[in-house]
């Protein structure tokens, strides 16, 4: 049983549809005292950083409770932002705090467009659990304006104006800032390596 | 570095493709399901599905229609044809559609964009705008072509983006579906102006087409119909076209 946490920040229909393609089908639970049941944790979302605030107190603490027995997580896009400590685009909203930094808004320069729209090519350092079979230079779908810092935790990078974190990878926590649900074969083998890691 | 992404239109008529000249003269090109199907294999970056007649007749896009091919792409996927509220991009959304494309109803009220954007993410709002070359100016027209309005393309297209549109989709009028190649003029003029990505929509009718529009027009996507409908492989010779010529693409 995998969890997909609706908080109100967009439309989760393509998530949904993308578990179910790799053989998931994902429950939304009520309150956060239905997390206690889940072996995955996906947290979705798209528009502006202050809509996380609907998962401050009780949603957080029950995710964060979840993180402690080992469940993994997974956040798309807005939701990879929220595990860092928190954006510029909603400075008194904090994160999770998992990773650490703030996401900031693209530099828009050499005549390059923010928001940053369309399919772009990830860069893989290293061996990473979620993007395992994902070749280097695959290309994926993203549609945001701010991204998250790289460091030591980041699993594949990509570079609109600056280079940011297109995946983060620290124990049990994982995030993409792209739209897996949207990114064809390769996002379909991300989904489906989450699935494999959240039935342990 | 970000690919330029080409887009494949089904422009949709009582449940099936149809393609017109000039925004007239419909014909059958297909079943919507059958095409994204291909589309989807030959490596198409997106799909719109337009519901031509929606605002004219009155009727919603099909949501049976969205919901086959949504079932058969994960790529993204735009709606558009007779969105005029938030129910109906809310019927749309729910029925597969990742973003919605808004025309008339955003030239009539503008907020339509603002409240989209508000609930859905601007990344899932598209405004629509159809525009012909009149007294050397770019003019905007509303009704699928039919209705003159006073607004100039790309006055309009930096009030829908102020307004919280996400993407342009920009459709020449006088191109559309003579095959004679974008208008390249339009979209620089309308690209260069607005931060948000610009589609570039009618005249596509070779690949050189797209190099320009890519090139001279600044574009971030191109869109086309018949290109795509009537020639196997398309989307795979055009691709391997545009990168032989240096323009960034997903392959």
């Amino acid at each position: 049983m995998i969890a997909l946490i609706d908080y109100g920040a967009g439309n989760l229909t393509s998530v949904r549809k993308g578990f179910a393609a790799v053989g998931a089908e994902l429950y939304t639970p009520a309150t956060p005292r239905d997390l206690e049941a889940a072996r995955g944790i996906v947290v979705p979302g798209v528009g502006n950083f202050a809509a996380t605030s609907a998962l401050q107190g009780p949603w957080t603490e029950a995710i964060q409770s979840a993180i402690a027995r080992g469940v993994p997580l997974l956040g798309i896009c807005l939701g990879l932002q929220w595990l860092f400590e928190g954006s510029d685009e909603a400075p008194d909203v904090n994160g999770l705090g998992a990773f650490s930094g703030k996401c900031a808004r693209l530099p828009q320069k050499d005549g390059l467009k923010v928001p940053h729209v369309g399919w772009n090519s990830l860069h893989v350092p290293h061996a990473s659990r979620l993007l395992d079979g994902v070749a280097e230079h695959a290309q994926v779908y993203f549609t945001h304006s701010y991204a998250a810092p790289t460091n030591r935790e980041t699993a594949a990078t990509c570079e609109h104006g600056a280079v940011f974190a297109a995946a983060i990878e620290s124990g049990n926590i994982f995030g993409v800032q792209f739209h897996p649900e949207k990114s064809s074969e390769p996002g379909l083998r991300i989904l489906r390596n989450f699935v494999q890691l959240a039935r342990g | 570095m970000l690919s330029k992404r080409l887009i494949a239109c089904l422009d949709v008529r009582s449940g099936c493709v149809v393609k017109g000249v000039n925004f007239e003269g419909l014909r059958n090109a297909g079943d919507p399901a059958a095409l994204a199907r291909r589309y989807n294999q030959e490596g198409i970056d997106e799909v719109v599905v337009l519901d031509v007649t929606a605002t004219l007749e009155g009727r919603r896009a099909f949501e049976d229609t969205i919901r086959a091919v949504s079932a058969e792409l994960f790529i993204p996927l735009t709606v558009g044809g007779g969105i005029r509220t938030e129910a109906d991009a809310a019927a749309a959304i729910e029925a597969g559609a990742d973003k919605v494309g808004v025309n008339s109803a955003a030239l009539a009220d503008p907020t339509l964009l603002t409240r989209l954007s508000a609930r859905y993410g601007s990344q899932a709002v598209v405004v629509a705008i159809d525009a012909r070359v009149v007294d050397r100016r770019f003019q905007v027209f509303s009704r699928s072509g039919s209705t003159p309005t006073a607004r100039d393309a790309v006055e309009w297209a930096l009030e829908a983006e102020a307004s919280g549109a996400g993407e342009i989709l920009l459709t020449s009028i006088d191109r559309d579906g003579t095959r004679s190649g974008f208008d390249c003029a339009l979209t620089a003029a309308v690209s260069t102006a607005v931060s948000i990505p610009v589609i570039a929509s009618g005249g596509a009718g070779t690949f050189d087409h797209f190099t320009e529009v890519f090139n001279q027009g600044r574009a971030d996507a191109a869109l086309a119909a018949s290109v795509f409908h009537y020639s196997e492989h398309a989307v795979t010779e055009l691709k391997r076209h545009l990168k032989d010529r240096g323009i960034p693409v997903r392959c």
